[in-house]
């Protein structure tokens, strides 16, 4: 067997999440964010999202950026359901803070208290935040 | 014409650039909310309490595009800020003697 050709091993399946925490417009880390999602979305791993603190403001539902000369993203995360991302949660504590509910936003999400959320945050094998 | 223009456009729930400016900014003065700023004009928000309170001795704005481009259009506002477009932004800036941006 030459070197480039790697013995097909049992699949690794990794558990990866994304933590938003950034409003959408103010610093560029949303849109990477959500652009590395999209694209690590494509290898087949255990994906989860999360937004907590300013990062809820980025499903705020309604947004119009024609006023601002910038690119509205947010129908975007419509987006992760084609690519088999499910799992997408938001902290209850982080919307009520803010005085947004569930149905504020853009997408459908898991809405998770901090308790919940510390849970399934210590399940992964990687943890990306932005 | 008027004192002095504070420009806030950090979100007071991510940095206390809000807080800052509240606790020293001279009464008669103005703070213009723009960019992330504008999160702190949510009526609803935790950190209403902090403008509302202040409404009487300080003239608060807010920069309408950045309120769109944020969804929050239809999310009511505290009672007292007044909208404005980036015309009205010109105009607060020349209507004051001084404007400061609090980064």
């Amino acid at each position: 067997m030459e070197p480039w050709e790697e013995e097909e091993g049992p699949e690794v399946v990794k558990r990866f999440m994304y933590v938003n925490r950034r409003a959408p417009y103010g610093t560029i880390y949303a849109l990477e964010c959500l652009e590395v999602v999209l694209i690590a979305a494509a290898f087949d791993q255990d994906v989860s999202v999360v937004f907590v603190d300013d990062g809820v403001y980025q499903l705020k539902n309604n947004q119009d950026t024609g006023g601002i000369g910038m690119k509205n993203f947010s129908k975007t995360y419509r987006a992760l359901d084609d690519y088999d991302v499910e799992k997408i949660y938001v902290e209850r504590e982080s919307l009520d803070q803010r005085g947004l509910t569930a149905d504020d936003l853009i997408i459908p999400v898991e809405v998770v208290a901090t308790d919940k959320l510390r849970e399934i945050m210590a399940q992964q094998d990687v943890v990306i935040s932005s | 014409m008027s004192k002095m223009l504070h420009l806030v456009n950090k979100s007071p729930f991510d940095r206390n650039a809000l807080d800052s400016c509240l606790r020293l900014a001279e009464a008669g003065s103005s703070v213009l909310l723009i960019e992330d700023g504008v999160y702190a004009a949510m009526r609803k928000a935790t950190s209403a309490e902090a403008i509302s309170k202040r409404v009487g001795d300080l003239t608060f704005y807010v920069l309408g595009p950045d309120v769109s481009a944020r969804g929050l259009d239809d999310t009511p506002l505290i009672d007292g800020i007044a909208v404005v477009d980036y015309g009205g932004f010109v105009d607060l800036v020349v209507e004051h003697e001084v404007a400061q941006s609090w980064l």
